[in-house]
C-alpha cells in the first residue's frame, strides 16, 4: 500500500469501464448475493442433469417407488408416479429460466428499440406510441391463443414438439410483454435528448445512430435493466400460467410453473412437492431484481464511484 | 319378472326401516354440503346436477331409480309394465295410477291435472324447457281421471319410461306455477325458489347461489318420515374442502361429490369424522382410437375424415397391443382409489346391461402386446428402439384435457407404450376448448386432430340404447355436419348399424340386454376401437353420525333422505 501511495497516479494501470462496473457492483450486497444465487440455480439447473441420470425403469419398478419421502436416493422425494423430484426440478428449472431469459430479451430488444425511436424522431413518435397503446389494448390470452393455434403445429412439425413450443411461448410472451418498456424508455430519451451533451454531440454533426447508440442508450440502461429484470419474472409467471391452460408445453415436459400446479392439489400431504418449485421460481425472480437493482447502480456513471 | 322381485324387496325394507326413526323430525338438524351452489329449484329451467339434486328433496317424479338402477314408485303405488297392462301392446301409450289421498305440501291433493300441467309446462314452445328431452315423442298428455294419467306416444317407443321418471322430471302443483307457462317461466322466481311439493322436505328459505333452509313436509305421505326436522343445504367451495368440511372437522353431515386424490382420501379417513361412499353409474374413462388419419399434411376438411383410413391404428392387431400394454388397476390405483375400478366395457352398468365375461383387457401383458406388433410387421429394423415399418415410425399424438389426473394416465400410458416401442408425443388442451364444441377450433375432442384420445362419457339413465345408437357411420363427426356427431372415433361397421335398427325395433328387456352386450362387446373387445379404462363412480361423503345414506348413480344422490337419521 504505502508504495502505491507514493507512486504518482499516473502510472497506475488503466482501468477498463467494466471494471469499474465490477468495482460499485461488488459493494451492492444484495445484488452480489442475487448473482451468486442466480449462477448457483443456473448451474444446479445445466450441470445438475449430467450428475443425475433419469433411472432406466418400467413403470412398473417406477411406481413402487411413489410418494417417498426425502431420502439420501431421492434428496426430494419422488412425486405420485415416483419420478424423482430432484430431477424434475432441474428439467422444470432449464425451461422455466431459458423462457424467462429468451421472452425478456426479446421484449426488451423490442422495447427499448419502440421506445428510443418514439423519443428520439419526432415523426415516428405518432405511429410508434400509438402502436404501444394498440398492444396495451389487446388481451393477452386470446391473442395467445389465436398464435398457439395457428403456428403451433407447424412449428412443432418443423421443429419437434418441444423446440417448436420454446420458440412459440417466449416470441408470443416477448411480443406482448414489450410495451412497458418502450413507454419508459421514450420518456427518459425525451428528456435526454435536449439536454447540452447530446445537443454538442449534434452540433459537431454526429448521425442520429451514433447519437443514440453513444450517448442516449447508455444512459436510459438503468431503467432498461429494471425493466428486464421484472420481465423475467413475468415471463415465468406467463408460461406457467400458459401451461396451466394447455396451450404451454406438452403436459410431460415438466416447468417449474407446471410442478407448483401439480403439487396444490396435494399440498396438505406433501407440502414439499409446493415449495420446492414455489422457492425456485421466488429465489430466481428476487435475485434477478437484485441483480437489476445492482446493475442500475453500477451502470450509472453519476453513482459509480461515489 | 326380475324388476318384480327387486320391488317386492324394496317394499320389505321399507317396512322394516321404520322401526330404527319412528317419528317424523325426531332426530333434529341435518346440514349437507354442495361445492357447486344451487341456483334454482325448478329442475326444468336448469340441466344442472347440483339444482336437479336439491329439488329432489323438496319436489318428485311419479317414479324413480333405486342405487342399482331398478325403477321405484314414488307417487304412484305400482310401475306400469306390458304385463300388468300399464303399457299399451302396441307400446303407444303409458298410463299412470297416483296414489290415493296423496298431498301437497299446502295440503291440497295431488291430481292427474297437475301431471298434465307439468308436461305442459315443459313441452310449451316459448319455455325453453330444459328437461325436454325427455319428452321426445310424447303427442299428449291426459288426464284418465282424478288418479289417472296416460301418456301418448307418435310411434311405439320400446322405453316408456322417460317423462316422470327419475328426478330430472318431477312433478309440478298447478295451481302454484298456473300462470308461469312458456316465457314466463323465468320470471317466477317465486315460484322457481320455492316449489310446492310431495317431497319429505318443504322450502323456507332459498337464498340463490348460496344456501337453502328447509323443514319437515307435515302432508308426507309417510307419517314416520322425515327423521330431520330441518335441513340446511350450503353450497359453494370445491371438491376438497367439502371433503374436509365432513371427514375432519364434521361442520357437515354429507358432502356432494368430493372427488380427490386417492392418498388424501387416505389422509382424510383418519380424521376419523366421516366416511366416504361410492357409486359406480356408466361413466367410463376411455381411450378412443382414431380410425381416421389425422395427419396435418392433408388438407384441411379431409383430415380425420373417413376418406383417409389411419396408417397405422386400421390395423386390428395394433389396436389390441395398444390396450394389452395398460396396467388399469394401477390406473385406478393412481387416479381414483375407491372411486373407480378397472373395466374393459363401454356400458359397465346397469347389471342386466352389463357384458360379464368381457375382462380379458384387466390383466397387464407386455410380451403379449410386443408379440402382436411383431406379427403385425411393426419392428424396431434401425434399432433406435421405436418399432417402424416400410420406414414409418410407429408415433401416436395422445391428447386430453387438462386435469391432474389426466395427465397422470397420460404419462403412465405413454410410459407403457414406449416399453412396447411406440413413441408417444402428449397433449393437454383446456377442458372448455377441448369440449366446447366449436367446429372453428383444431382442439375439439370431436374433430380428433390426434390419433388417440381419452375422455370419460355415460349416459343418461338406464338405458344404453341412444348411447351405443353414437356409434353408427352416419354419426362421425365431419366437415358437412359442422364436426359435430358421437362418433367420435369414425368407427364404421354395416353389421352394427343393422343390429342398432334391431335393438331400436325390440321391446322385450331380455333381448335388449343380450343385443346390447353384444353391441358393447363389438366396440370393445372384438375391434377394440373404444379402450375402456376405469369405471369411474360417484364419490360422497357422510359423518359418521348420519345414517340411511345410500349412494344412488342412477338418481339424485338425495334420493332418500326421507330415510336418512341420525345414529345415536
Amino acid at each position: 500500500m504505502t508504495e502505491t501511495a507514493a507512486s504518482p497516479a499516473a502510472l497506475k494501470p488503466p482501468r477498463s469501464q467494466w471494471r469499474d462496473v465490477w468495482d460499485q457492483f461488488r459493494t451492492h450486497k444484495g445484488a452480489l448475493l442475487g448473482l451468486i444465487v442466480l449462477v448457483s440455480l443456473v448451474l444446479f439447473v445445466t450441470i445438475g442433469p449430467f450428475f443425475r441420470d433419469a433411472p432406466d425403469l418400467t413403470i412398473a419398478q417406477q411406481i413402487k417407488l411413489r410418494n417417498k419421502p426425502p431420502s439420501w436416493e431421492f434428496p426430494f422425494g419422488t412425486d405420485q408416479l415416483g419420478r424423482d423430484m430432484l430431477l424434475r426440478m432441474m428439467e422444470g428449472g432449464k425451461v422455466s429460466i431459458s423462457v424467462g431469459l429468451v421472452a425478456m430479451l426479446i421484449s426488451i430488444t423490442l422495447g427499448s428499440t419502440v421506445g428510443v425511436l418514439a423519443g428520439y424522431f419526432k415523426r415516428l413518435d405518432g405511429p410508434l406510441m400509438r402502436m404501444t397503446d394498440l398492444f396495451l389494448a389487446l388481451p393477452l390470452l386470446p391473442l395467445l391463443l389465436v398464435m398457439v393455434m395457428l403456428f403451433r403445429e407447424k412449428l412443432a412439425g418443423a421443429l419437434g414438439p418441444e423446440a417448436g413450443t420454446f420458440l412459440l411461448i417466449v416470441s408470443a410472451i416477448g411480443v406482448t410483454s414489450w410495451m412497458q418498456a418502450a413507454r419508459i424508455v421514450r420518456g427518459e430519451v425525451l428528456a435526454l435528448k435536449e439536454r447540452e451533451f447530446v445537443l454538442a454531440a449534434r452540433s459537431i454533426g454526429t448521425p442520429p445512430r451514433r447519437v443514440i447508440l453513444r450517448h442516449v442508450l447508455p444512459n436510459v440502461m438503468s431503467p432498461i435493466m429494471v425493466a428486464a429484470t421484472l420481465g423475467i419474472a413475468s415471463a415465468i409467471i406467463t408460461e406457467s400460467a400458459l401451461s396451466f391452460l394447455g396451450l404451454g408445453f406438452p403436459p410431460d415436459f415438466p416447468t417449474w410453473g407446471r410442478l407448483l400446479y401439480d403439487g396444490v392439489e396435494q399440498m396438505q400431504l406433501f407440502p414439499a412437492r409446493v415449495i420446492w418449485p414455489g422457492l425456485a421460481i421466488s429465489l430466481t425472480v428476487l435475485s434477478v431484481n437484485y441483480i437489476g437493482d445492482g446493475l442500475r447502480d453500477a451502470l450509472d456513471p453519476r453513482i459509480r464511484g461515489r | 319378472m326380475k324388476m318384480k322381485a327387486a320391488l317386492l324387496g324394496a317394499v320389505a325394507l321399507a317396512g322394516l326401516a321404520p322401526a330404527a326413526y319412528a317419528e317424523r323430525g325426531a332426530d333434529g338438524h341435518v346440514n349437507i354440503l354442495y361445492s357447486q351452489a344451487p341456483s334454482t329449484l325448478n329442475p326444468y329451467l336448469s340441466s344442472g346436477t347440483k339444482d336437479i339434486e336439491n329439488a329432489s328433496l323438496v319436489i318428485e317424479p311419479l317414479a324413480g331409480y333405486d342405487e342399482k338402477g331398478v325403477m321405484i314408485p314414488r307417487l304412484v303405488d305400482e310401475i306400469p309394465t306390458l304385463e300388468n297392462g300399464g303399457v299399451a301392446e302396441d307400446q303407444k301409450s303409458i298410463t299412470w295410477k297416483i296414489k290415493p289421498d296423496l298431498k301437497w305440501s299446502d295440503g291440497s291433493p295431488v291430481t292427474a291435472d297437475d301431471v298434465v300441467f307439468t308436461a305442459e309446462y315443459c313441452m310449451h314452445p316459448e319455455g325453453g324447457c330444459a328437461q325436454l328431452a325427455k319428452f321426445e315423442g310424447v303427442e299428449k298428455v291426459e288426464a284418465v281421471d282424478p288418479q289417472t294419467v296416460k301418456i301418448s306416444f307418435k310411434e311405439a317407443k320400446p322405453n316408456p319410461y322417460l317423462a316422470f321418471v327419475g328426478s330430472t322430471t318431477p312433478v309440478l302443483q298447478k295451481a302454484q306455477f298456473a300462470n308461469c307457462l312458456g316465457a314466463a317461466a323465468s320470471t317466477c322466481t317465486e315460484q322457481n325458489f320455492g316449489p310446492i311439493g310431495t317431497g319429505p322436505f318443504r322450502v323456507v328459505e332459498f337464498k340463490t347461489n348460496d344456501v337453502i333452509q328447509l323443514e319437515a313436509n307435515p302432508e308426507y305421505r309417510d307419517p314416520a318420515k322425515p327423521a330431520f326436522a330441518t335441513v340446511t343445504v350450503k353450497g359453494g367451495g370445491d371438491a376438497a374442502s367439502a371433503a374436509r368440511a365432513v371427514m375432519e372437522t364434521g361442520e357437515f353431515d354429507y358432502a356432494w361429490n368430493t372427488q380427490i386424490p386417492p392418498e388424501l382420501q387416505q389422509a382424510m379417513e383418519q380424521g376419523g369424522k366421516g366416511e366416504f361412499v361410492s357409486g359406480f353409474g356408466t361413466l367410463v374413462e376411455r381411450i378412443e382410437m382414431n380410425m381416421t388419419d389425422p395427419s396435418p399434411d392433408l388438407p384441411e376438411g379431409e383430415r380425420s375424415t373417413a376418406k383417409h383410413p389411419h396408417p397405422i391404428l386400421s390395423d386390428l392387431k395394433v389396436r389390441q397391443a395398444l390396450s394389452m400394454a395398460i396396467d388399469r388397476n394401477l390406473l385406478v390405483e393412481i387416479g381414483y382409489g375407491n372411486a373407480g375400478r378397472p373395466t374393459c366395457n363401454l356400458v359397465p352398468a346397469p347389471e342386466m346391461y352389463a357384458s360379464t365375461d368381457n375382462t380379458g383387457c384387466l390383466t397387464q401383458d407386455i410380451e403379449g402386446a410386443k408379440k402382436l406388433l411383431d406379427e403385425a410387421g411393426w419392428t424396431d429394423s434401425d434399432g433406435d428402439g421405436i418399432r417402424d415399418k416400410d420406414g414409418k415410425k410407429f408415433s401416436l399424438l395422445y391428447q386430453t384435457s387438462v386435469n391432474p389426473v389426466r395427465q397422470d394416465f397420460q404419462a403412465l400410458i405413454k410410459g407403457w407404450w414406449n416399453e412396447i416401442g411406440i413413441e408417444v408425443e402428449l397433449k393437454a388442451v383446456d377442458g372448455s376448448v377441448f369440449f366446447g364444441g366449436d367446429a372453428g377450433s383444431p382442439d375439439t375432442f370431436q374433430k380428433f386432430y390426434a390419433d388417440v384420445e381419452m375422455y370419460a362419457n355415460n349416459f343418461d339413465g338406464t338405458d344404453p340404447e341412444a348411447y351405443l345408437a353414437e356409434h353408427t357411420c352416419a354419426k362421425a363427426p365431419r366437415p358437412d355436419t359442422q364436426w359435430q356427431g358421437e362418433n367420435i372415433n369414425r368407427y364404421c361397421d354395416p353389421a352394427y348399424d343393422a343390429m342398432i335398427a334391431e335393438l331400436g325395433k325390440t321391446g322385450d328387456l331380455e333381448k335388449r340386454a343380450e343385443l346390447a352386450k353384444k353391441l358393447n362387446d363389438m366396440l370393445t373387445k372384438e375391434s377394440m376401437t373404444i379402450v375402456p379404462l376405469v369405471d369411474r363412480g360417484r364419490l360422497s361423503a357422510r359423518s359418521k353420525t348420519l345414517g340411511g345414506v345410500v349412494l344412488n348413480t342412477w338418481d339424485s344422490e338425495l334420493w332418500n333422505a326421507s330415510d336418512w337419521y341420525r345414529m345415536k
